[in-house]
C-alpha cells in the first residue's frame, strides 16, 4: 500500500508556523515585567496560534487519507533522519483541539496564578508546542522528542503551581508516564533497526512477522495505556488532576489523555494489525473494566475534581473500547469521544476552577445550593454535566453512541456490558448537579461559623451568599471561556458530520490497513 | 398521500422554547412572565392547529434538521398520531397556563421564573416528541422532558421534594440509559436506520430477514425503556412525582410526561415494529396481557389511597395502560379505542388534577376524608370533578365511554373474554375509587369539631382563574363524549 503525501501548498509552512509560534512566544516571556502584559501576551500568542491553525480546517482535503500540509527538511542525513511534519484526518482534529483549548488555559488562570507568572506562561506555551509537535510529527524520533518534552512542563505545572500534595502527584505522574515511554523508545529503536527508517508512513507500509508485531504492540500499548489512561494504569490521573492548577487539569484532560488514543491509532493498529487482533479482546476487557470501575469510583467521590478525574477514566474506556472494536463506528466514535471529552471535561475543570476561586474548596458539600446565587454559572455547569453524561443532542452522545453501535454490531455482549457505564455516568453527574445546584440539606452550613470568625466579611460586600460564602456570578472572561465551549457541545451534538467527514477517509484507510494486515497473515500461513 | 417538506413544523417545538427565553428575560416581573407564558401557549396551539387541515386531507409533513450519521437523523414528521397528542397537549397548555397563575399566586410559590421556564420547555419537548420522525429524535425529546421536569418535581426543595425528584430522575434516566440506548443500537444494526416507517401501521422498519430474537429483545428493551408510560413494575416514580405543585401534576404528570411515554410505546409499536410483525411474533397479545395486570393492580392500589393526588396518580397509572392495551390488541377498533384515550384521558385527568389543586388552594385540604361538604362550597369545581370521574369510569355520554366502547369492540374482534373481563373489572374498580370522592363531597358530614367549609369559595378572583380552566376541560370531556368525530377522523387516517 502506498502512502501518497500531499505537500503543503499554502505558500508558507503552516505546521511549522503553528508549532513554533508558541515556542517563540514563550521565549519572550522573560523580557516582560508587567504581570498584566504578561498574561495578555500569553493570550495573544495562544489566540494567534489558534487563528493560524484555522486553515488546517478550511483547506483540509476531506477526500483523501493521505498526509497533508507535509513539510520535509533534511536533518541528519547520515542516519536517514529528517524533519518531517504532516497531518491526516486523525491528527488534524487533535491539533485543532489543542490550539483551540490553549487560549482557555490562559484565560482560566487569569486570577488563579499569582506567583511566578512569567514561568507559568512560559510553561503553558512550551507545552503547546510539545503537544502540537506530537500530533504533527511524521517520524518516530520527532514524535518521541515531543512526547518526552511534554513531560517536563506538565511536571512543572503540577509541582510548582499545584495543591498541597503537589510533589507526590507530580512525581507519580512523571514516573508512570516516563516508565511507559521507555518501552516505547525501545520499540522505535527496534523498528529502526528492523526497517532502516524513522518515517511513520514507511513503517506502516512494512510487514512484520507476527512475533515481532506482538512485541512492538506490547511495548507501544503500554506507553499509550498509561497515558490514556487505561485500567489498571490509571492511578496517576486522579492524583495529578486534584493537585494540578486549573490550567494543568484542562491540558491534562483535554489534550494529554488524547495522546494515548492517538498513539494506538497511529502506531499499534497500522503497524501491528495481527497483534492488534490478538490483543483486542484483552484490551476490550480492560476498557470495559475502566468504564465500569471509573464510573463506580466517580459515584463515591466528594471531591469534585476527583469525581471528574474518575469520570475521565470511564470516558477514556469508551475510547479504547471503540478503537479495539476495529470497525467504522467504533473507531470514529472513539475519535469523536476523544474530541468531545476534550471539550466537555475541559469545560468541567474550568467550572471547578471558577468555583474554587470563590469558595476555596473542591468539596461538593461546600459548593452546594449555588443555583440561587450563580444562575449563569449553574446553567453552564448543567450543560456540561449533561454533555458529560452523554445526553442526546450534546457532543458526547454522538461519540458514545457510535462506540455502542460499533459494539452491538460486532460483539453485542460487549455492548451490553458497557451500558451500565452509561448509567453510572448519568448517576454521578446528576448527583453532582443536584447537590451543587440545589441541595441545601448538608454542606455549606458550617461556613456559618467561619464567617463569624472572620468578622462576617459578607457584610462588606453587602451580600451574604449561603451562610458566609461570598459568591458572585461569572464575569465576562469566565463567561466567554465557557460559552465558547458550549458552542462546540451543541454543534457536534446536533451536526457532527463536518467533524466526522474530516476523519472519514483516514479512518477508512486505517481499517483497510488493519484488514489487509490480517488478510496477509492468513494467506501467509 | 402527499408529504410536505417544510420547516414550519419546527414552529410548535420552537415556540415553547422561545417562550421559555422570554420568561427568563422577564425575570421577576410576574405579570410579564405570565403574559409571555400564556401568549406562548396560545401561539403554540395555533401553530399546531394550522397543521390540521393538511393532515385531515390525508397528507403529512416532514423535515430533516440534521443527519448525524447515515440513517440517524434529527427528523420531524407529523402524522395523525403525532397530531392527536400534540393537539391535546398544546391546547391543554393554554388552560394550564391560566390555571398556573391562580395556583402559583394563590400559594405564593417561590422560584416562579424557574417554574415557568421548565414548564414551557417540557411542553415544547413533548411536542418535539410528538412530531419525531425517527427513534433518535423521539429519544432526544423524551430525555429533554425528563431533565426539565426534574426541577419541577423538586420545586418545593424540601426533604420530600428532593426524595421524590431523586426517585423520579433515577427511574426515568436509568430506564432510558439501560434500555433505550441498547435498543437503538440493536435496531440500527438490524435495520440500518432509526427513521420511523410512518404512513402505514402494518409494516415497520425491520427487514423481512431480521432475526426474531433481536426483534423480541429490542421490543422488550423499548417497552421498558419508555418508563414514563407508567407500566408496572416501573410505575412508582409517578406517585412520587406528586410532590410537585399541582399544575405540574395536572399538565405534566397527567398529560405531557406520561403521555409522551405512552405515545412513544404506541409509536414504536406502529412505526418501528408494525402491526404485522407484532401479530406474527405474538408480542401484541403478550403486551395486552402484561398491561392488563397494571390496569387492575393500579386501580386496586388507588382504592387504598386517601390522599386525593395519590389516588389520581394511581388512577393515571391504570388509565395509561388502557392506551397501550388498545394498541397492543392490534385490531382497528382497539387501536382506535387506545389512541382516542390519549385525548380523552388527557382532558378528564387534567380536570381532576385542576380540581384537586383548586381545593388545596381554597381549603388546604389534600385528604379525601376531609372533603365533606365541598360539593356546596365549590359547586363548579366539584361538578367538573364529577363529570371527569364519569369519564374515567366510562359512563356515557362522557368521553371515557368512547374509549371503553372501542376497546370492548376490540376484545370482541379478538373473541378474547379475558381482556373483556379486564375492561369490566377495571371499570368497576374505577367507579370504586371515584364515586366515594363525589359522595363525600356532596353527602359526607364534616368531622366533629371541624369548621364547616365557608360558602362559595369560588368567588375569589385567584380561585376563579383556576375554576374557569377546569370547567372548560370538563365541558370538553363531555363534548368529546357526545361528538368524538374529529378525533375519530384523525385516528382513522392512520389505518
Amino acid at each position: 500500500m502506498t502512502n501518497a503525501l500531499l505537500y503543503n501548498s499554502l505558500g508558507y509552512p503552516i505546521l511549522s508556523v503553528i508549532l513554533l509560534t508558541p515556542l517563540a512566544g514563550a521565549a519572550c516571556c522573560f523580557f516582560i515585567r508587567n504581570q498584566t502584559v504578561l498574561k495578555l501576551w500569553g493570550l495573544l500568542v495562544t489566540l494567534m496560534t489558534a487563528a493560524l491553525s484555522l486553515p488546517l480546517w478550511t483547506a483540509f482535503d476531506r477526500s483523501t487519507a493521505a498526509y497533508q500540509f507535509v513539510e520535509e527538511l533534511e536533518w541528519f542525513p547520515s542516519i536517514g533522519l529528517s524533519y518531517q511534519l504532516g497531518v491526516d484526518g486523525i491528527s488534524v482534529l487533535l491539533v485543532l483541539l489543542t490550539t483551540l483549548i490553549m487560549p482557555l488555559c490562559i484565560l482560566c488562570s487569569w486570577k488563579y496564578i499569582e506567583h511566578r507568572l512569567a514561568e507559568f506562561i512560559f510553561v503553558i506555551l512550551a507545552m503547546e508546542t510539545a503537544m502540537i509537535g506530537v500530533f504533527v510529527s511524521m517520524n518516530t524520533v520527532l514524535f518521541y522528542i515531543f512526547w518526552e518534552a511534554m513531560l517536563i512542563p506538565m511536571y512543572l505545572l503540577i509541582a510548582v503551581w499545584g495543591g498541597p500534595r503537589k510533589d507526590y502527584a507530580a512525581i507519580k505522574f512523571f514516573l508512570y508516564t516516563f516508565i511507559g515511554s521507555i518501552f516505547f523508545l525501545v520499540a522505535i529503536v527496534a523498528l529502526r533497526v528492523k526497517t532502516g527508517t524513522f518515517f511513520i508512513p514507511d513503517l506502516m507500509a512494512s510487514e512484520y512477522s507476527f512475533a515481532w508485531q506482538a512485541w512492538i504492540f506490547a511495548a507501544c500499548a503500554l506507553a499509550f495505556a498509561v497515558k490514556i489512561p487505561m485500567f489498571p494504569f490509571h492511578t496517576w490521573l486522579p492524583a495529578a488532576h486534584v493537585e494540578a492548577p486549573t490550567a494543568g487539569s484542562v491540558i491534562l484532560a483535554s489534550i494529554l489523555l488524547k495522546m494515548g488514543g492517538y498513539g494506538f491509532l497511529r502506531f499499534c493498529l497500522p503497524m501491528a494489525p495481527q497483534a492488534t487482533e490478538m490483543f483486542a479482546p484483552f484490551l476490550i476487557a480492560l476498557s470495559l473494566v475502566g468504564i465500569l470501575y471509573g464510573g463506580y469510583l466517580a459515584l463515591g467521590q466528594n471531591d469534585i475534581k476527583k469525581l471528574i478525574a474518575y469520570s475521565s477514566v470511564g470516558h477514556m474506556g469508551f475510547v479504547t473500547l471503540g478503537i479495539f472494536l476495529l470497525n467504522d463506528e467504533g473507531v470514529k466514535g472513539a475519535m469523536l469521544q476523544m474530541i468531545n471529552h476534550g471539550i466537555t471535561t475541559g469545560a468541567l475543570f474550568i467550572c471547578i476552577g471558577i468555583i474554587y476561586e470563590r469558595t476555596h474548596s473542591r468539596e461538593i458539600g461546600d459548593n452546594s445550593a449555588l443555583g440561587m446565587f450563580m444562575p449563569v454559572y449553574v446553567t453552564f455547569l448543567g450543560i456540561f454535566s449533561l454533555s458529560s453524561l452523554a445526553f442526546p443532542g450534546t457532543n458526547s452522545f454522538v461519540g458514545e453512541f457510535l462506540v455502542l453501535m460499533g459494539a452491538f454490531r460486532s460483539q453485542p455482549l460487549v455492548g451490553a456490558i458497557a451500558i451500565p457505564g452509561a448509567i453510572l455516568a448519568a448517576a454521578y453527574m446528576l448527583r453532582l448537579l443536584q447537590k451543587m445546584v440545589w441541595d441545601t440539606s448538608d454542606g455549606h452550613m458550617h461556613h456559618h461559623g467561619e464567617a463569624a470568625l472572620e468578622g462576617g466579611h459578607g457584610e462588606d460586600h453587602g451580600e451574604d451568599h449561603g451562610h458566609g460564602r461570598r459568591l458572585w456570578d461569572l464575569d465576562l472572561r469566565e463567561t466567554a471561556c465557557l460559552a465558547f465551549l458550549v458552542v462546540f457541545v451543541f454543534w457536534i451534538g446536533l451536526n457532527p458530520q463536518p467533524v466526522l467527514s474530516v476523519m472519514d477517509a483516514s479512518v477508512t484507510h486505517l481499517l483497510d490497513q488493519v484488514a489487509a494486515g490480517q488478510a496477509a497473515a492468513v494467506s501467509g500461513h | 398521500m402527499e408529504t410536505m417538506i417544510t420547516s414550519k413544523i419546527l414552529l410548535p417545538v420552537l415556540l415553547p422554547m422561545l417562550t421559555a427565553f422570554a420568561v427568563m428575560a422577564s425575570g421577576s416581573r410576574p405579570n410579564l412572565r405570565e403574559a409571555w407564558s400564556l401568549t406562548g401557549a396560545v401561539l403554540t396551539f395555533i401553530s399546531v392547529a394550522l397543521l390540521v387541515p393538511h393532515i385531515l386531507a390525508g397528507g403529512s409533513f416532514s423535515y430533516t434538521l440534521f443527519e448525524l450519521w447515515p440513517g440517524i437523523a434529527i427528523k420531524f414528521q407529523v402524522d395523525a398520531l403525532g397530531l392527536l397528542f400534540a393537539g391535546t397537549a398544546s391546547f391543554l397548555w393554554i388552560l394550564a397556563s391560566i390555571y398556573c397563575v391562580g395556583y402559583m399566586r394563590g400559594l405564593n410559590e417561590h422560584a416562579q421564573t424557574r417554574f415557568y421556564v421548565c414548564y414551557a420547555v417540557s411542553v415544547g419537548a413533548a411536542l418535539g416528541g410528538a412530531f419525531s420522525g425517527s427513534l433518535f429524535t423521539l429519544y432526544l425529546f423524551y430525555e429533554i422532558v425528563s431533565i426539565f421536569t426534574y426541577p419541577l418535581v423538586m420545586h418545593h426543595q424540601d426533604e420530600e421534594g428532593y426524595e421524590g425528584a431523586q426517585k423520579y430522575i433515577v427511574y426515568l434516566m436509568f430506564t432510558s440509559k439501560a434500555f433505550l440506548l441498547p435498543a437503538m443500537a440493536i435496531i440500527y444494526v438490524q435495520c440500518g436506520t432509526l427513521d420511523f416507517a410512518m404512513g402505514d401501521i402494518a409494516s415497520g422498519i425491520f427487514p423481512a430477514d431480521a432475526s426474531r430474537w433481536m426483534v423480541v429483545v429490542s421490543y422488550i428493551l423499548l417497552f421498558f425503556g419508555f418508563a414514563k408510560a407508567g407500566v408496572m413494575p416501573l410505575h412508582s416514580w409517578l406517585p412520587s412525582a406528586m410532590v410537585a405543585p399541582t399544575p405540574v401534576s395536572a399538565l405534566l404528570h397527567a398529560v405531557v410526561v406520561v403521555k409522551i411515554g405512552v405515545f412513544s410505546i404506541c409509536r414504536i409499536m406502529l412505526s418501528v415494529f408494525g402491526v404485522d410483525l407484532l401479530a406474527d411474533t405474538g408480542l401484541g397479545l403478550i403486551t395486552a396481557y402484561f398491561v392488563s395486570f397494571t390496569i387492575i393492580t393500579a386501580s386496586i392500589i388507588a382504592l387504598t389511597k386517601t390522599n386525593l393526588k395519590a389516588r389520581l396518580a394511581y388512577s393515571t397509572v391504570s388509565q395509561l395502560s388502557y392506551i397501550i392495551l388498545g394498541v397492543a390488541m392490534l385490531t382497528p377498533n382497539s387501536i382506535t379505542g387506545g389512541l382516542i384515550h390519549i385525548a380523552n384521558h388527557g382532558f378528564a385527568k387534567i380536570t381532576l388534577f385542576f380540581a384537586a389543586g383548586c381545593i388545596f388552594v381554597a381549603t388546604q385540604k389534600k385528604d379525601i376524608r376531609e372533603m365533606a361538604g365541598l360539593g356546596f362550597a365549590m359547586p363548579l369545581t366539584m361538578l367538573a370533578f364529577a363529570l371527569a370521574s364519569l369519564s374515567m369510569i366510562g359512563v356515557p355520554p362522557v368521553s371515557g365511554f368512547v374509549t371503553k366502547w372501542y376497546l370492548a369492540l376490540g376484545t370482541m374482534d379478538l373473541n378474547n373474554l379475558i381482556l373483556l373481563s379486564v375492561l369490566m373489572v377495571s371499570s368497576l374498580l374505577n367507579a370504586g375509587y371515584f364515586v366515594p370522592v363525589i359522595l363525600t363531597a356532596y353527602f359526607g358530614k364534616p368531622a366533629e369539631g371541624a369548621a364547616a367549609a365557608p360558602a362559595l369559595l369560588e368567588t375569589r378572583p385567584l380561585i376563579l382563574l383556576m375554576v374557569v380552566p377546569l370547567l372548560i376541560t370538563g365541558a370538553i370531556s363531555v363534548a368529546i363524549g357526545i361528538r368524538p368525530d374529529l378525533l375519530l377522523a384523525i385516528i382513522h387516517l392512520l389505518m
